[in-house]
């Protein structure tokens, strides 16, 4: 359908729009004509990628002397292809109806790890192993000197690329990691390089967050994209936290023995150099006194992660002069580590502010601010004159620079934490002595600063006044969007109380008794009888989702999701018997692991048990990788269960000093700051379930604090709309009732664009009529 | 009419401008004759309506001819010139009703009441086929279709799916496996001695085979030539045993016993040939779902870097990672086995080393396959991920397709659904019969013993209860036990429906198995828009009523002493007859209440 929000023709690839599609757009747009920032919140199952992505490409094409540029930053990589698809289910529609005028670039970016297409390559299992796999096939000094010994391996794919040249460019449309990949493979060009090179020309690029926020990678990915581009965060609930995580270093001991082993390699390759090349290094010299702006006369293929701490005005100071000589920076760094060495080797826990760490190193290991600050970048420096290619060997050092220049540069809103060793397991030493940064806004304002309109949306940011606070930036428009239903196709519910009528929680106190185990298991157990197809149950953290899994499993309780046969005591075996004899459907069980591998693997076979018909359960915790962006929706997860509250370990040094800093900057207070964080990250795994309106779901909440006020009322509008007062304090019988009843009513077939009165879909002529109407209102 | 033949006069012409040739049409329910008033004109027709496709006729009041037009399956159209407007309404009738017998659905061009359909040859000899393959399908269709209840039209429209090309090639439905984890054998210690046992079933060797690949390469290589196959288990659950020991350094014991021992070393290290399966396969996951591509764009997880302790993370232990398995990863690999099915047939469920070979076949079948399977899983996957990424309601919904509830035995069905009934019935209202029994039961089974003590007390002066009340009450007390065994439905080999007598149990069954047709039907035709579906409903009443008699028949007709269970069998299929009913009583009532409104409207 097509519609006009003011002067912009909106293209929407959908016969109808549901009103809070329609309203967020018309937000957002006034967002963009107001060259602001905004943060809009609407909930997970209303279309929220597509409305975004239908609006800013419809407001380009209407405004075709300044062509906006769309950054859109994902949370994950599986999230980008989720996005990539429906934005070409756009530009196919758009190009259906508008013509060719409608066409666009689009690509997604990732790592050579996700594009890399060179078999040799590949073979290498991590990221770090592959860059340095293709760093070592196209750095320019190894290209050349393949050009006089063809024993050198260089990549073919690469070499076309470049012979290519300028001619090497995508045709307009949209292309996915994987259709990178197979148009790389089939023009035998380098995907990785070419979507390298295309991210300047496109007019969508989707990536990770990493690629704006994190200043390693932004650096040289996202340093000349254009001021007028519209940079949109989605999924940005979490955002505060990958801030805070891209600008934290942590040494260890073996980073300091890593590293000291890195040095003397550096050593030895100087004294290599010095004996052939010695002009090399002296050029490299001239170079620093002239500033560090070196970057932009390399070659592409060479280019570095950049500085961590991105200040522009670094990049037009000269290097300070004690580090210009390569010995000399070696002699730094040297110090430098055995400082820190000494700071490692310590029995208390310390914290300590940069300001008197800095002044401390200057004073023990006479390394001032300055020097501090430039480290990253002479390193980089200098391992690129050293023409050093395995640069995943080299790690350590990196991490130790980085270090020295995040503590050299800024002295507030970080803070140094030392301890000897885990407190949760205080019998193993293991010193590390950590960097942390409190302050969420740091790495985000060279965003806010450079780019026209951000854009940060997700299902869950209530309150939605305290993002603003937390980033430090002033939206123009900020909401909250509720959803209109046309049926109550969502049940969240509060259960308090197990079987037995006795209270169930997470709290610490309580979480491992076995009361509560068992409890817990009931509910499964009830649950797994009545619910068909895809059941997602979350955890508050793995260990406790082991242990719980463990005791399920030892006392049967487990086999009885699988299938029947529980004997707990002679009392119980007739009740029991009658009981589970009734689950006689039984469903497969999946687990989320730390393994990424097999996690996927789980995910994946769990759809397929969902597809098949015969239905599953899949284990998750909350925070972990499934719960940040794996999509629940329709028959996939007719049910959320979550177990307790996922409150953060509150003993972490970390997180308290974290507290501290937001109490005395803004004012937040420690328990409300918790609690906030984890109820957000609750309604973000409950959340998933949804996908649309003919879609339906439950939702429970399995703990009694879940019932207080204070908690509640911080899960964001949506879902404390549809939390009937009579769901707020349920035991399992009742919850199971409840469940039966909805899962009865949910099947009925109903009126999809809702009962009159109160439209819930919008066709083009509904959307005609209103803006009609929206004229004659604006004109008395 | 009634005896199901017409005849009219009329001309029957080859083209619309042919005068024609006079004469007269006979139509019955199965052919149609046209028979010329001269004897010696060549145009003759005799021809069944299973030929017709297709029938259109001129509408009253338009100022042509009244004109009935039949074209056959090859495509040649016959006219029939009636005349009167009357004639031709009665054979148009006559020919609706035979095209539909046939199972030829007509396509009336301005009515679109009945489904229409026009089934190729090649759909007729499948139909055939499935009646002549499935006896209980053909009891159905002579029940209803030879009854005129249900149209032949009607009765295959909702056996689509089991018409559908792929159906038949694949309609042998392999057994799945079960989901409980049968390898997780619990020892059983006799309690006196230190010796462990563990108990192998074929079946469970099936599992282990299928779930840890390393320990089927290992029998393949090892058995029988360098040990013996009880040597073989014995390592294994010495190694399994080692695995789920519960002390916290489980896996630095499975560390050391496998430095000791080679052949045990073999369970204990990861399985080499899983982690390339799951190199293979995670190759071509769906990419929405892909986390270990999202780990490959992680730049703030670079070792060291981002926040490392601040609880989130959790710790383990890592000297003997290596030799650590974790429930949950058991757990996945089961399911993933499960979710796979088996490969190998109960049959060959035999010994070991029928298993093993099996196995290893299937196995090599399925590496061939699988390179052509990537390729078409890539392209499967993409249109897959287009279309969930649609939302669904904010458009016309397309197909999607599904897969065919096949039930293999419909009596399992009927069974877990009468003991669900039961359950049900005994856990929502008190005053039931069911709970009353079970109170009585243990009532006089406290009553039995406070005697029994009484007696033991005050010693045997005079019987308490007379011999015969204990009898009833233990014999009581045992039918209930017995007969909540049966309630439970899960040992259909013990169920209450095998003590039926064989008749009462086939003509349940029978009686079942119609009623859920009837039902299907009934309840897919509503709302009813049309005369036709009008028609439709109340024919399905009428049988669904006559089903009702019978089975009130049964329950009476059947011995007293099975006649409550026969009643709980019967009451949910009567709950059903009587929901169909109520339903349409109240949409009659609504209809007539419109009807009379919008009269009152007019009037």
């Amino acid at each position: 359908m097509k519609f006009q929000i003011e002067d912009v023709t909106v293209c929407f690839p959908y016969d109808h729009i549901y009103p809070e599609q329609y309203s967020y757009m018309v937000e957002l747009k006034r967002a963009l004509d107001a060259k602001g920032h905004c943060l809009l919140e609407m909930p997970t199952g209303t279309g929220k990628t597509i409305a975004l992505l239908s609006l800013i490409t419809s407001y380009t094409l209407s405004k075709p002397q300044g062509a906006i540029k769309l950054i859109y930053c994902t949370r994950t990589v599986h999230e980008m292809e989720k996005t990539l698809a429906e934005l070409k289910l756009l530009h196919n529609y758009q190009v259906k109806h508008l013509g060719p005028a409608a066409k666009i670039l689009a690509i997604g970016l990732s790592s050579r790890k996700n594009l890399c297409v060179n078999p040799n390559v590949l073979e290498a299992n991590n990221r770090d192993s592959v860059d340095a796999a293709c760093r070592k096939r196209t750095a320019s000094w190894v290209r050349a000197l393949s050009a006089e010994n063809p024993n050198v391996e260089t990549c073919e794919f690469f070499e076309n690329y470049e012979r290519t040249a300028s001619g090497a460019v995508l045709p307009p449309g949209v292309y996915t990691l994987q259709d990178l990949r197979a148009f790389g493979k089939e023009k035998g060009w380098c995907p990785y390089f070419l979507a390298r090179h295309m991210v300047q020309l496109a007019n969508v690029v989707v990536y990770s967050y990493q690629y704006l926020l994190d200043p390693k990678v932004a650096g040289i990915i996202s340093k000349e994209m254009q001021k007028e581009s519209v940079v949109v965060f989605d999924e940005a609930h979490n955002i505060d936290n990958v801030c805070i995580e891209a600008l934290s270093v942590s040494v260890r001991r073996q980073t300091l023995d890593g590293a000291s082993r890195n040095i003397s390699r550096i050593e030895q390759e100087i004294n290599r150099f010095k004996a052939t090349d010695a002009n090399r290094l002296r050029d490299e010299y001239k170079r620093l006194v002239n500033g560090l702006a070196l970057s932009g006369n390399l070659p592409g293929s060479d280019s570095w992660l950049s500085n961590p701490a991105l200040p522009d005005d670094i990049l037009r100071e000269a290097v300070p002069g004690n580090i210009r000589r390569a010995e000399h920076f070696l002699h730094v760094l040297r110090r430098l580590l055995q400082y820190l060495t000494v700071r490692l080797d310590t029995e208390d826990v310390e914290k300590e502010s940069p300001i008197s760490f800095v002044a401390s190193i200057n004073n023990q290991a006479g390394i001032d601010q300055k020097t501090l600050k430039f480290c990253y970048d002479r390193l980089h420096s200098l391992m690129l004159t050293l023409e050093i290619t395995d640069t995943d060997d080299f790690l350590h050092v990196q991490t130790i620079c980085d270090f020295a220049t995040l503590v050299g540069t800024y002295s507030r809103g970080f803070s140094i934490i030392i301890e000897p060793f885990d407190e949760r397991m205080p019998h193993i030493p293991d010193p590390v002595l950590q960097l942390s940064c409190h302050d969420a806004s740091l790495a985000i304002k060279p965003v806010f600063d450079r780019f026209q309109s951000v854009v940060i949306t997700s299902g869950t940011l209530s309150p939605i006044d305290l993002y603003p606070r937390l980033l430090n930036f002033h939206p123009v428009v900020s909401r909250s969007f509720k959803m209109s239903l046309t049926r109550d196709c969502i049940c969240p519910m509060v259960l308090t109380r197990g079987s037995d009528q006795l209270p169930v929680s997470t709290k610490f106190d309580m979480r491992s008794d076995p009361g509560v185990v068992r409890n817990y298991g009931k509910l499964l157990v009830e649950m797994v009888s009545i619910v068909p197809d895809g059941i997602v149950c979350f955890f508050v953290s793995y260990s406790y989702m082991d242990g719980i899994i463990n005791t399920w499993n030892e006392s049967g309780l487990l086999k009885d999701v699988l299938v029947v046969g529980y004997v707990s005591s002679f009392h119980l075996v007739f009740l029991m018997i009658l009981l589970f004899q009734e689950i006689m459907q039984h469903k497969l069980v999946f687990i989320e692991t730390q393994d990424v591998v097999e996690t996927t693997l789980a995910l994946d076979n769990y759809r397929r048990a969902c597809d098949c018909g015969r239905g599953a359960v899949f284990f998750s915790v909350a925070r972990g990788k499934v719960a940040e962006g794996i999509d629940f929706d329709r028959h996939y997860g007719r049910l959320v269960i979550m177990f307790g509250i996922p409150f953060q370990y509150t003993l972490s040094k970390i997180l308290l000093a974290r507290l501290e800093y937001l109490r005395d900057t803004f004012q937040i207070k420690e328990g409300d700051f918790l609690t906030f964080d984890a109820l957000r990250q609750a309604a973000q795994c409950v959340g998933r379930v949804i996908r649309s309106k003919a879609d339906y779901g439950m939702m429970i909440f399995a703990d009694k604090r879940y019932s207080r006020h204070d908690k509640r009322s911080k899960l964001p509008g949506w879902i404390l709309s549809h939390l009937r007062d009579a769901h707020l304090n349920l035991s399992t019988d009742m919850a199971l009732h409840i469940a039966r009843e909805f899962l009865r009513k949910m099947a009925q077939p109903y009126d999809k664009t809702g009962s009159s009165g109160k439209k819930t879909l919008l066709s083009q002529e509904d959307l005609e009529k209103m803006d009609g109407s929206g004229l004659q209102e604006r004109l008395y | 009419m009634a005896s199901g033949q017409v005849s009219k006069r009329v001309k029957f012409k080859s083209s619309v401008k042919d005068p024609g040739t006079p004469g007269r049409l006979f139509l019955t329910l199965e052919r149609l004759m046209f028979k010329p008033n001269s004897p010696n004109s060549a145009t003759k027709l005799n021809m069944e309506f299973r030929f017709v496709k297709n029938h259109k006729y001129t509408k009253e009041g338009s100022n042509k001819a009244p004109m009935l037009n039949l074209t056959s399956s090859q495509g040649v159209s016959y006219i029939f010139e009636f005349e009167s407007y009357d004639d031709l309404h009665v054979c148009k009738e006559c020919v609706g009703k035979a095209l539909s017998k046939t199972g030829e659905t007509p396509k009336p061009i301005d009515t679109s009441e009945v489904p229409s359909e026009q089934p190729s040859t090649e759909e007729l000899l499948l139909r055939m086929n499935m009646l002549r393959e499935n006896g209980e399908l053909q009891k159905l269709h002579m029940r209803f279709v030879s009854d005129g209840i249900l149209t032949e039209a009607e009765f295959w429209a909702t056996r689509k799916k089991l018409l559908g090309g792929n159906f038949s090639k694949k309609s042998k439905q392999r057994t799945g496996l079960k989901s409980f984890v049968l390898s997780d054998t619990k020892p059983s210690t006799d309690g006196r001695t230190n010796k462990v046992t563990f108990t192998l079933t074929p079946e469970i060797v099936r599992e282990v085979f299928a779930e840890k690949p390393a320990v089927h390469q290992a029998y393949l290589n090892l058995v029988p030539r360098k040990m013996s196959e009880r040597d073989f288990w014995s390592k294994y659950c010495r190694a399994e045993y080692l695995h789920h020991a519960k002390n916290a350094n489980a896996g630095a014991a499975a560390a050391a016993e496998a430095a000791e021992d080679e052949e045990l070393a073999l369970f204990l290290k990861p399985d080499d040939i899983l982690a390339s399966e799951t190199r293979r396969k995670i190759r071509c996951v769906d990419p929405t779902l892909d986390m270990e591509a999202d780990e490959g764009d992680d730049y703030t997880h670079l070792p060291d870097h981002g926040i490392v302790r601040d609880g989130s993370k959790e710790i383990t232990e890592s000297q003997h990672e290596h030799y650590r398995r974790t429930l949950s990863q058991e757990l996945n690999r089961h399911a993933a086995v499960v979710l796979q099915g088996t490969p190998i047939d109960e049959e060959q469920l035999k010994d070991t080393q029928t298993v093993a070979e099996a196995l290893k076949l299937s196995k090599q079948g399925q590496n061939a396959s699988n390179e052509e399977t990537d390729m078409n899983t890539n392209q499967d996957r993409l249109s897959r991920i287009s279309k969930m990424i649609e939302i669904d309601d904010l458009q016309a919904s397309s197909d999607l397709p599904l897969a065919p509830l096949s039930i293999k035995d419909p009596r399992d069905y009927f069974d877990s659904q009468q003991a669900t009934a039961l359950k049900n019935s005994r856990d929502t209202s008190i005053g039931n019969d069911p709970v009353k029994r079970i109170l009585s039961t243990e009532e006089s089974y406290a009553s039995l013993r406070d005697s029994i003590s009484h007696v033991k007390t005050t010693g045997l002066i005079n019987p308490i209860i007379t011999p015969e009340a204990a009898v009833k009450v233990l014999s009581v007390l045992t039918h209930n036990i017995s007969s909540t065994k049966y309630d439970i439905g899960k040992n259909h080999g013990l169920s209450f429906l095998d003590t039926l007598p064989n008749t009462s149990k086939e003509e349940l069954l029978y009686h079942w198995t119609s009623l859920q047709e009837l039902l299907r039907h009934y309840w897919s035709s509503y709302p009813i828009t049309t005369a036709y579906l009008y028609t439709k409903v109340s024919r399905l009443k009428d049988a669904m009523s006559k089903i009702d008699s019978q089975l009130q028949e049964l329950k009476e007709s059947v011995q007293s002493d099975l006649r409550h269970q026969v009643t709980l069998l019967v009451r949910p299929m009567q709950q059903a007859i009587e929901a169909a009913m109520q339903h349409h009583d109240a949409e009659l009532q609504k209809r007539s209440a419109r009807s009379g409104e919008r009269s009152n409207g007019y009037t």
